[in-house]
């Protein structure tokens, strides 16, 4: 028996008040071909669930877009009131990864070393013009013009820096998005030992990397 | 006075009896402590749920914040929701670490967590480990925790971690010193090492804290403030200390492995306030006043476990005030703090106290 | 009022001898270095000096390199100022990392913003940094251990030594670019003996986005936009110094209208910034509840911000020749609320929940002091300077907008550690709020803006103006070929000196004190990458 997800709800907000439901809808129409088993879906769901109201950011800005970030942590905007507030400052613990302002050249690296030290799930929120474009730089010679040419972006959050409000409006269409996802039986494979292909398996490089491991 | 304090031990020897005699006694012993261990798991659980809830609301108090109230009403059940969070999430295992310290770890600090745990005394007879020297064995057994933090800074590969571990290596060893000295204070006013006498004690006689006057009152605040430093909270949270090592040993740690960590801190802050409650408070002893009989069988007829519990969350907010009122000290300061003023302080209260005792000052 | 400057132009090969002259004549600070691509005439620097103990007079001498030619190669060298000034040091690497200037005798010619196998130098008029250089690299970088010191030899070849940054055995511990109590992406690489820093070896460059650079290709009024982005937190101040630094090149007299309206909006700028360094110091030291108090009050001055400009952070208010907008109707009356109620009300907290905190005063008296001297070699100017007991206010020294009309402290400390740097700035608040106090109910009537030409041309000259930002001297150094896009584009940064001094200040004190000497001397990185 197959059931259909349906669309995630929003405390307080009503669904048509959001903008672009037409890719959610798209998402959800992409993800249930073939239906969802049924005794899968409630567990998806309540996974989902706990997974959309628990987003840890990873603290991490490089300009203005950080100190509005901070205005969305103080007592105004509250961003408590989401379950957002525990802000990781390991890569390791951090759900979201908020691209707070301007990447350069040299911050790509960095930035990209800094993703792929998060665990699954990890969500990117690309926030204000810079990381979304390049923002007033894009003349530059030595910044990245947009996050998404190196990371997968699932917000992008318009704004120079964008207004507190839209910090949250992005976080709770973040929320949107993580409510839909399968995580029983699709996503949660697991990632293949890189050096395993580089290296050839049983290959001698290999084998020495598996003794230094030991070893260590 | 306290016979009206119901005795669960009638409870559990009726249980015992009940299962002795349809079943031979290893199957009784074993069910016995299945149970036992679901009902610590459990317990610790809601615990620790309870305890980060609160911490997170009495924060957004203090700071004129709301605190979570999007999941359920009020936001109480947020944290359902970090934790089906946390146990879906992503262990990552890396190259390059000690992958059996770096694994077993949380495990040492979440048994250290649940060993003491199991102490507490929730009511009159209601007690999970009780034997002569439980204070002693609460000692030790919290001495695991320390390993286990230790092992992580070791294990991780990682600069952050090894100096937070440090740290903590050096902090928790050194106020050990002072919890150890204070209990024993405390011993040497109640005579007796076992939880269930000292709260049996402090119901018969009133609690410790005012039977030991002025020298109790000085043992509590130490109490507090090593207790505290204990469990790694602020002021004393140095070995995480997020501004200055990232997320201190456990920078390394995803998923369910952090999720101890994080537990366990939570839990370690109701344990430090539940033997606070045990041995100053008097435990499960319901508030007594000697001559107001009437008030007295009032008092008492309130449950035990519901005395204990609005002690320990009477400590457990005194110490978050605390927590979310000053910035954090230095490591220097920190053991200044220890060697140079706690310790030879409690030194000289344990003396004191001894003296007080053998010439029958006290209460 | 013209700040036209007429450079004294120097041989190469007596640069030094004038500038240690100068030096001994009692122009002991170096506000400013300039690089620049002068194209026909080579590429060179513009030294700006100033009197800093006394009169604040100040001088510019301007150096073309010496061309050399060295195995098919072509060098430019200088040579190094590093023993007069302290901040010769990064400002020459910047200079370097720009325009690949070499400076002889220098200590350690490494790059300062760009990566270490960044091909190039973006800033000389030839240079196609784009072409040679890929937008997103592939590999991660690898920071070098070695410094490298060019000198002379006999034959008047130059050679190159090497030597390490950090000894062999020295524990680096890298803090940055992600991390939590940097302000930002600093990248500090620390040698730490147990918890002792024994060095600090600033890595900068992480948001570096060539704001000079791009100024070169734009219009003057389109240059504006990017300043704001620069020192966010005194967003209005570095736009004032532009736009003041272009109208006195042009010879435009803004309205007293609109002189008043700039100090009102500057000293407002200061406060939300000192608000901010309460913030940020406290949750640095572990206060998380004194971080939110500070932002409760900042954004009282947002709030009279956006009523006015429709900003909050970026605010795009100041133009050339006037402001953006008139006044709300408000603003008098909340910013007299502000500065009357909130305010007040909320120093009472910060003083009673912070400042009086025994911990807090353990971890900041005699912590990180800069002497006087140090101060003044290193450049840092602001509360940093203030704190050291350096007078080194602009709004005295040099006044401008209506800073002359108003009266205040110049608040001072004498020890330069912590404490008084913190001090400086909580006592700044007030002297700001005293300042709009006067200014706030006799604001003149007259026109915002001055009628402009639709397209701004700056007339030829080399022109120099600064301001007291929230966190020091912001200069601007404008060079004009008369076309309507500058020539060349200079900010002096406020922050780059205090990170420069940041190795000198935390040595031999804890990791701990990095995070709280760090916090005091409140740097923000995108002003110092630019």
């Amino acid at each position: 028996m197959a059931v259909r997800k349906s669309a995630p709800v929003i405390n307080n907000i009503p669904y048509e008040e959001f903008k672009d439901n037409e890719t959610l809808e798209r998402l959800i129409d992409e993800l249930n071909e073939g239906g969802v088993n049924a005794l899968v879906a409630p567990l998806d769901k309540l996974v989902d669930w706990g997974r959309s109201n628990s987003m840890w950011p990873l603290t991490f800005a490089t300009s203005c877009c950080g100190i509005e970030f901070m205005a969305v942590a103080a007592a105004r905007y509250d961003m408590a009131r989401f379950g957002f507030e525990i802000t990781r400052n390991s890569p390791r613990q951090g759900d979201v990864l908020l691209v707070n302002g301007t990447i350069t050249t040299k911050m790509a690296p960095v930035l990209k070393r800094l993703y792929d030290q998060m665990c699954d799930p990890k969500y990117v929120i690309a926030v204000g013009g810079c990381a979304i474009s390049g923002g007033p730089f894009t003349k530059s010679y030595h910044v990245v013009k947009g996050v998404d040419k190196f990371l997968p972006v699932d917000v992008y959050c318009p704004g120079c820096p964008p207004r507190p409000e839209s910090f949250l409006y992005a976080m709770m269409q973040l929320q949107r998005k993580v409510r839909v996802e399968h995580f029983f039986g699709t996503t949660n494979r697991k990632e293949k030992d890189p050096y395993k292909d580089s290296l050839g398996m049983g290959s001698e490089n290999y084998n020495e990397l598996l003794n230094e491991q030991e070893k260590a | 006075m306290n016979e009206h304090i119901f005795d669960f031990s009638v409870v559990w020897h009726w249980l015992d009896e009940l299962m002795l005699s349809v079943m031979p006694e290893w199957l009784t012993l074993t069910i016995e402590c299945v149970l036992v261990a679901l009902g610590i798991i459990t317990l610790y659980a809601i615990f620790a749920m309870i305890m980060i809830y609160l911490e997170r609301k009495v924060c957004a108090f203090m700071q004129c914040r709301l605190g979570p109230d999007r999941v359920g009403p009020w936001g109480l059940i947020q944290v359902i929701c970090d934790v089906l969070k946390m146990l879906t999430k992503e262990i990552v295992s890396l190259r390059k670490t000690d992958r059996l310290l770096h694994g077993l770890a949380p495990f040492l600090v979440i048994t250290a967590s649940m060993l003491t745990f199991s102490c507490l005394p929730w009511n009159k007879g209601a007690q999970i480990l009780d034997f002569n020297v439980g204070v002693f064995f609460f000692l030790a057994a919290g001495s695991i925790g320390v390993v286990g933090i230790l092992l992580a800074g070791w294990s991780a590969n990682n600069k952050y971690s090894m100096i937070g571990a440090m740290r903590a290596g050096a902090q928790i060893i050194s106020y050990e010193l002072s919890i150890g000295m204070v209990m024993l204070t405390m011993i040497c006013l109640a005579g007796t090492m076992s939880f269930s006498e000292i709260c049996q004690q402090q119901a018969d006689g009133g609690w410790f804290i005012f039977r030991g006057h002025i020298l109790s009152v000085i043992a509590f605040v130490i109490y507090l403030i090593a207790g505290n430093a204990e469990c790694n909270r602020g002021p004393f949270d140095l070995p995480e200390s997020e501004s200055e090592l990232t997320a201190g040993y456990h920078t390394e740690y995803s998923g369910m492995d952090f999720g101890y960590y994080y537990l366990a801190e939570y839990m370690n802050l109701f344990i430090c306030a539940g033997i606070a409650s045990t041995i100053f408070l008097g435990g499960w002893a319901p508030f007594v006043i000697p001559g107001l009989d009437g008030f007295n069988e009032i008092m008492a007829m309130i449950p035990g476990c519901i005395w204990f519990l609005g002690k320990v969350f009477f400590v457990i907010m005194l110490l978050l005030w605390e927590r979310w009122t000053f910035p954090r000290l230095r490591i220097d300061q920190i053991l200044t703090l220890e060697w140079k003023y706690l310790v030879p302080m409690t030194m000289v209260l344990l003396v004191l106290m001894a003296l007080c005792v053998s010439f029958g000052l006290t209460f | 009022m013209s700040n036209q400057i007429n450079p004294i132009v120097v041989a190469a090969s007596e640069l030094h001898d004038k500038l240690a002259a100068l030096k001994a004549e009692g122009y002991d600070l170096l506000e400013c270095l300039t690089g620049c691509d002068w194209g026909e005439e080579g590429l060179g620097v513009v030294y700006s000096l100033t009197k800093a103990s006394t009169t604040f007079e100040m001088t510019h001498i301007k150096c073309v390199a010496e061309k050399r030619e060295q195995n098919g190669e072509t060098i430019y060298t200088l040579p190094t100022a590093c023993d007069l000034w302290a901040i010769a040091n990064i400002y020459e690497r910047e200079v370097y990392d720009f325009y690949g200037i070499i400076f002889l005798g220098h200590p350690d010619m490494r790059r300062l913003f760009l990566r270490e196998d960044w091909v190039g130098f973006p800033f000389r008029k030839d240079d196609k940094p784009e072409e040679k250089n890929a937008e997103i690299p592939a590999t991660n970088e690898e920071i070098s251990d070695t410094r490298h010191c060019y000198t002379l030899d006999e034959q008047g070849n130059v050679v190159k030594t090497d030597s390490p940054v950090f000894a062999d055995d020295a524990y680096v511990v890298n803090i940055g670019p992600q991390h939590p109590s940097t302000h930002g992406v600093l990248h500090l690489r620390t040698a730490i003996e147990g918890e002792i820093v024994k060095q600090i070896d600033p890595h900068l460059g992480y948001i570096h986005r060539g704001i000079e650079k791009i100024s070169e290709s734009l219009t003057y009024p389109q240059t504006l936009a990017l300043t704001d982005r620069m020192d966010y937190l005194g967003a209005m101040q570095t736009r004032h110094a532009l736009c003041m630094c272009i109208e006195q090149a042009m010879g435009i007299e803004v309205s007293d209208r609109v002189k008043v309206i700039r100090t009102i909006m500057d000293e407002l700028q200061r406060i939300d910034s000192h608000c901010l360094f309460f913030s940020c110091l406290c949750q640095d030291l572990g206060a998380t509840t004194a971080f939110i108090y500070g932002f409760r009050d900042r954004e009282e001055i947002l709030k009279i911000f956006e009523k006015t400009t429709g900003g909050r952070l970026i605010i795009n208010y100041n133009m050339i020749g006037g402001v953006a907008h008139d006044l709300h109707e408000d603003f008098v009356k909340d910013v007299k609320h502000f500065i009357n109620e909130t305010m007040p009300k909320g120093l009472k907290v910060y003083h009673s929940i912070f400042t009086g905190n025994v911990i807090f005063r353990n971890r900041s008296i005699g912590v990180g002091p800069l002497t006087k001297e140090q101060v003044i070699s290193y450049g840092c100017t602001g509360g940093t300077g203030r704190a050291a007991g350096w007078k080194c206010d602009l709004r005295k020294h040099r006044p401008y907008a209506a800073y002359d009309q108003v009266k205040f402290n110049e608040i001072s400390y004498e020890s330069g550690d912590s404490m008084d740097r913190y001090m400086v700035r909580l006592k700044e608040i007030e002297e700001s709020c005293e300042i709009i106090r006067q200014l706030i109910d006799n604001i003149p009537e007259g026109d915002i803006q001055v009628k402009m030409k639709p397209i701004v041309k700056v007339p030829e000259g080399t022109y120099y103006s600064a301001v007291e930002g929230s966190r020091g001297i912001l200069g601007v150094y404008l060079e004009s070929k008369g076309d309507k896009s500058p020539y060349r584009l200079h900010y002096r940064s406020t922050g780059l000196p205090l990170v420069a001094a940041l190795d000198e200040a935390c040595r031999d004190y804890m990791l701990a004190d990095l995070i709280t000497i760090g916090g005091t001397m409140d740097y923000i990185i995108p002003d110092i990458d630019r």
